[in-house]
């Protein structure tokens, strides 16, 4: 059990140990080195499971991290977890040891490594756990460390905003699998995915299932740049190649794949998870086959074309989630077989792509260009390169004696046979299935053929480059050739695959499925029927647009920018700030009265809206003392001198009236039988006059001639309803007393505390605690007067100095 | 009897803290209406007074106390003010 943790947090345990081997001996030896043994032995740890995993078993351990919240690392070991796990750390192997090769001593290797470590750490922590939030959690390092790998240049404008545009596109993503993986939370209350699994007839029934459907659904789609959310991978194309060759190729994109394939068992069979997935991955599928056409870069052209087999993966998917409606049987087996071309062509991509994006790699450090209008002739030059990337293009479009062809075959009759199901309206529209896939793979033919033969074949050019051109060394064409040649072994003994690592995967995608009811063989050759001519088809219509391309490239090329995807987000993005911007400097005055305008009008909403709103004005003037004939002239008096503080036209008038205000309420205090109150009203009132008259006297010049204060309805407004709310909320919680007043309590204030003045034995006995801060709170205050006094004399003597 | 004098003695006493509330209001100049001032402290001065009378109290004495000698302090301010621009000279 501690092995294989051990194994998992591997790539992160070496992370650390990368800067000392970076520090000390990457002059002697390349640090990639030392880092392949990692993968290395992580992928020879994980073979050994396959002879148990293939028999049908599956291994599950748990690390507990938060008990008390029921989060803990469950590693679970089953086909599906095992096919990414050999993936990750084969595919992993080969692109260190291409690294090593083509990254030079010079560069920040440290750095490199360490990214790329703790991304394969993340990957394996994705796919082998079972936890949701664990699973989230190495979700989104897989996002932070693709987005430290893409700016591995970062002194590169292009470089930071390609990494800026894929983190925001999967982290937004992310956020919403986060979400979704919360509701499944809920319906299942669980956070194991086979325990979800298991109750999944809840869930299905549960009103939240759509919801968490979408939500993980956008997760896998942006993180596996599904139509729309492709964008950020092109952009991604600015990392150094094999990080394009690993991540965006290989792995990473893989992930959304990875987690749709999970949530087969529990979403697939309803129809939004069919049309979804299958729609979206044709649409994907088509999309990025034309886009692709109009590349000139060959490093965006493999990226779109990732999209499009990306695409054709997810309706694959799609198609295959069909098992889980018609469950066992003859219908569901048909579409078991769909289900198994994924996880097959999966495979294949990952072989191809991998070794097709080494082939850029090299064509990219041996000429200096990546661009297919100064490239060509390379045949003759580079003849190793040449045939790895003629075996990987053709398996890419689907010829024998390829991978490619047989999950190419596979996905024809998964098509031709979702046409007929019968089932979701897809008796009408059923029929655009074959046709989008058939025309995008001709489109994926003559890609290919472009990538192939603009960049090896016609005449040599010599003069466009800026170097002299050879064939690159035996270290970097090792991993091509190791992949290229595993393309070519998968297609002739596809079955040893399918035996021991698609068909456990398979169950684990399907696990309703038994498997003794479906035997899945691929066959390279496997009678004339319509995949075949559908085929056949592709390769006469593809070559004929390859030849005449002179024709219709340049006009396909010329799609306007301005209606692209990326120039939508772009947009969008800025829209959005300058809209935000617009926004905060449109109610962020800077002006104080605003701020003010902004906290009175809410303080008068909430309180008057929850007063009405709950019917809460009562008023109750039972048992109100009787108003003496003086009383209603000193609030006349008071009424009066407030009027005269709003009114003065000068600040002397305002001040005296002030004074006569404060005067008056002593008064009040006093008819009232407060003395202490009133003595220190009294205090109070005097000191605060001769402050404000202080302060006239440091009033700058130019404001002095000020008059009066000038009149706004706004605030003429909100200080009515300021003051209605006030005298209306006063009225009705005097009506609304609940309990007794414990006034009683203080009224023994001689036997308790042996004081006469109640009022100064709450202060400094019973409440004395509040007495103390507020002694403080003046403390503070003094000392904030001088220190501002100081600080003010201090420099205007520096000025005066000056 | 006693009571209504008292209540009456208070009544006239607000009649003249609003007269002096005119003054404030209308004089002209602000001598008028710190002197003003000085005549409400005054009237509350004697307002307290009667109301001790009415509540049979001596707790508010003090207070008068206070009052003879807050707006003896506040007048002066302001007529320091008035008259020199500051409350408090500097010694330079």
């Amino acid at each position: 059990m501690i092995t294989l943790y051990l194994f998992i947090f591997l790539p992160f345990i070496f992370a650390f140990i990368v800067p000392f081997l970076f520090k000390y001996l990457n002059r002697q030896v390349h640090t990639g080195w030392f880092v392949m043994i990692v993968p290395l032995a992580i992928l020879i740890y994980l073979l050994q499971f396959i002879p148990d995993v293939a028999s049908g078993m599956t291994y599950e351990y748990t690390l507990s991290w938060i008990p008390s919240l029921g989060i803990e690392f469950t590693a679970y070991v089953d086909g599906l977890a095992l096919l990414f796990g050999l993936l990750i750390t084969g595919v992993g192997t080969l692109v260190i040891l291409y690294s090593i090769f083509y990254m030079s001593k010079r560069e920040a290797l440290h750095n490199f490594y360490i990214y790329l470590l703790m991304f394969m750490g993340a990957m394996l922590g994705v796919v082998f756990s079972d936890h949701l939030l664990v699973f989230y959690g190495f979700w989104e390092l897989t996002s932070v460390s693709s987005f430290l790998l893409i700016s591995y240049w970062y002194e590169r404008k292009s470089s930071r905003q390609g990494a800026l545009k894929s983190m925001l596109i999967t982290v937004f993503g992310g956020f919403g699998m986060l979400a979704g993986f919360i509701m499944l939370i809920m319906m299942g209350d669980t956070y194991s995915i086979r325990e979800l699994i298991a109750n999944m007839e809840t869930i299905q029934s549960h009103v939240l299932f759509i919801p968490a459907m979408l939500c993980v659904l956008l997760g896998a789609f942006t993180k596996s740049a599904q139509f729309p959310f492709g964008i950020w991978l092109p952009e991604a194309m600015e990392a150094p190649t094999p990080v394009s060759s690993y991540l965006h190729s290989a792995t990473m994109v893989k992930a959304g794949i990875y987690l749709v394939a999970r949530m087969t068992p529990i979403f697939g069979g309803s129809p939004v998870w069919f049309w979804l997935v299958s729609g979206v991955g044709v649409i994907t599928l088509l999309y990025g086959s034309l886009t692709a056409l109009r590349q000139t870069d060959l490093k965006p052209l493999l990226a779109y074309s990732t999209i499009s087999q990306l695409g054709l993966i997810m309706s694959l998917l799609g198609i295959g989630s069909l098992a889980v409606y018609f469950g066992p049987g003859e219908s569901g087996t048909v579409f078991t077989v769909a289900a198994y071309a994924a996880l097959f062509h999966l495979f294949n991509h990952s072989t191809f792509k991998g070794s097709l994006f080494m082939v850029v790699g090299i064509i990219d450090h041996e000429t200096g260009r990546r661009d297919i209008r100064y490239l060509g002739g390379l045949m003759q030059v580079m003849p190793i390169t040449f045939t790895i990337a003629l075996i990987g293009g053709l398996s890419m479009a689907g010829l024998p004696p390829f991978n490619g062809f047989l999950s190419k075959e596979m996905f024809f009759a998964a098509v031709l046979d979702v046409s007929k199901a019968g089932v979701f309206g897809l008796d009408s529209i059923g029929a655009l299935f074959p046709i989008i896939a058939w025309v995008a793979s001709i489109f994926t033919f003559v890609y290919c053929m472009i990538f192939v033969f603009k960049t090896f074949g016609g005449p040599y050019h010599p003069e466009r480059l800026n170097r002299k051109v050879h064939e690159a060394p035996l270290g970097m064409l090792l991993a091509p050739i190791l992949l290229g040649l595993l393309v070519v072994l998968i297609f002739f003994f596809p079955n040893v695959l399918g035996k021991y690592i698609l068909t456990p995967a398979l169950s684990s995608v399907l696990p309703m499925m038994t498997p003794s009811s479906y035997d899945l063989k691929i066959s390279a050759w496997h009678g004339l029927n319509y995949e075949l001519l559908m085929t056949i088809g592709v390769i006469l219509l593809g070559g004929l647009l390859y030849v005449i391309k002179k024709k219709w490239l340049p006009a396909a090329r010329k799609f306007p920018q301005s209606l692209s995807l990326n120039h939508l987000f772009n947009e969008g993005l800025q829209g959005a700030e300058r809209l935000s911007a617009s926004l905060t400097s449109r109610y962020m005055t800077g002006s104080l009265r605003h701020y003010l305008i902004y906290v009175f009008a809410f303080f008068v909403l909430l309180l008057m809206g929850s007063l009405l709103l709950f019917h809460g004005i009562q008023f109750d003037f039972s048992n109100d003392a009787i108003v003496n004939v003086f009383d209603a002239g000193l609030v006349i008096c008071m009424i009066i001198s407030a009027l005269t503080v709003l009114l003065a036209s000068n600040r002397i008038v305002a001040i005296v009236a002030l004074g006569v205000m404060g005067y008056v309420i002593s008064m009040f205090f006093v008819i009232f039988r407060a003395p202490d109150l009133a003595l220190t009203q009294m205090v109070v009132e005097t000191v605060t006059t001769v402050l404000f008259l202080l302060c006239f006297y440091h009033l700058p010049k130019l404001k002095k001639t000020v008059e009066r204060i000038s009149f706004k309805w706004t605030n003429l407004i909100i200080s009515i309803a300021v003051g209605l709310t006030v005298t209306v909320m006063a009225l009705s919680a005097k009506g609304h007393k609940l309990f007794e007043p414990i006034t009683s309590f203080f009224e023994n204030s001689y036997e308790l505390a042996g004081a006469k003045n109640i009022v100064n034995a709450i202060l400094v006995d019973f409440r004395g605690f509040d007495t103390m801060l507020e002694i403080s709170v003046l403390t503070i205050a003094g000392l904030g007067v001088y220190v501002l006094i100081r600080q003010r004399s201090k420099r205007g003597k520096e000025h005066e100095a000056e | 009897m006693f009571e209504t004098l008292m209540i009456i003695a208070l009544c006239l006493l607000v009649v003249a803290i609003m007269c002096n509330l005119y003054r404030i209001v209308k004089g002209p100049s602000s001598a008028d209406r710190v002197q003003a001032l000085d005549s409400v402290g005054i009237n509350i001065i004697a307002g307290i007074a009667v109301f001790s009378v009415f509540l049979h109290t001596h707790a508010f004495f003090d207070l008068i106390l206070l009052i003879g000698i807050l707006s003896f302090i506040g007048t002066a301010a302001f007529a320091k003010f008035l008259e020199r621009g500051v409350v408090i000279e500097r010694k330079r």
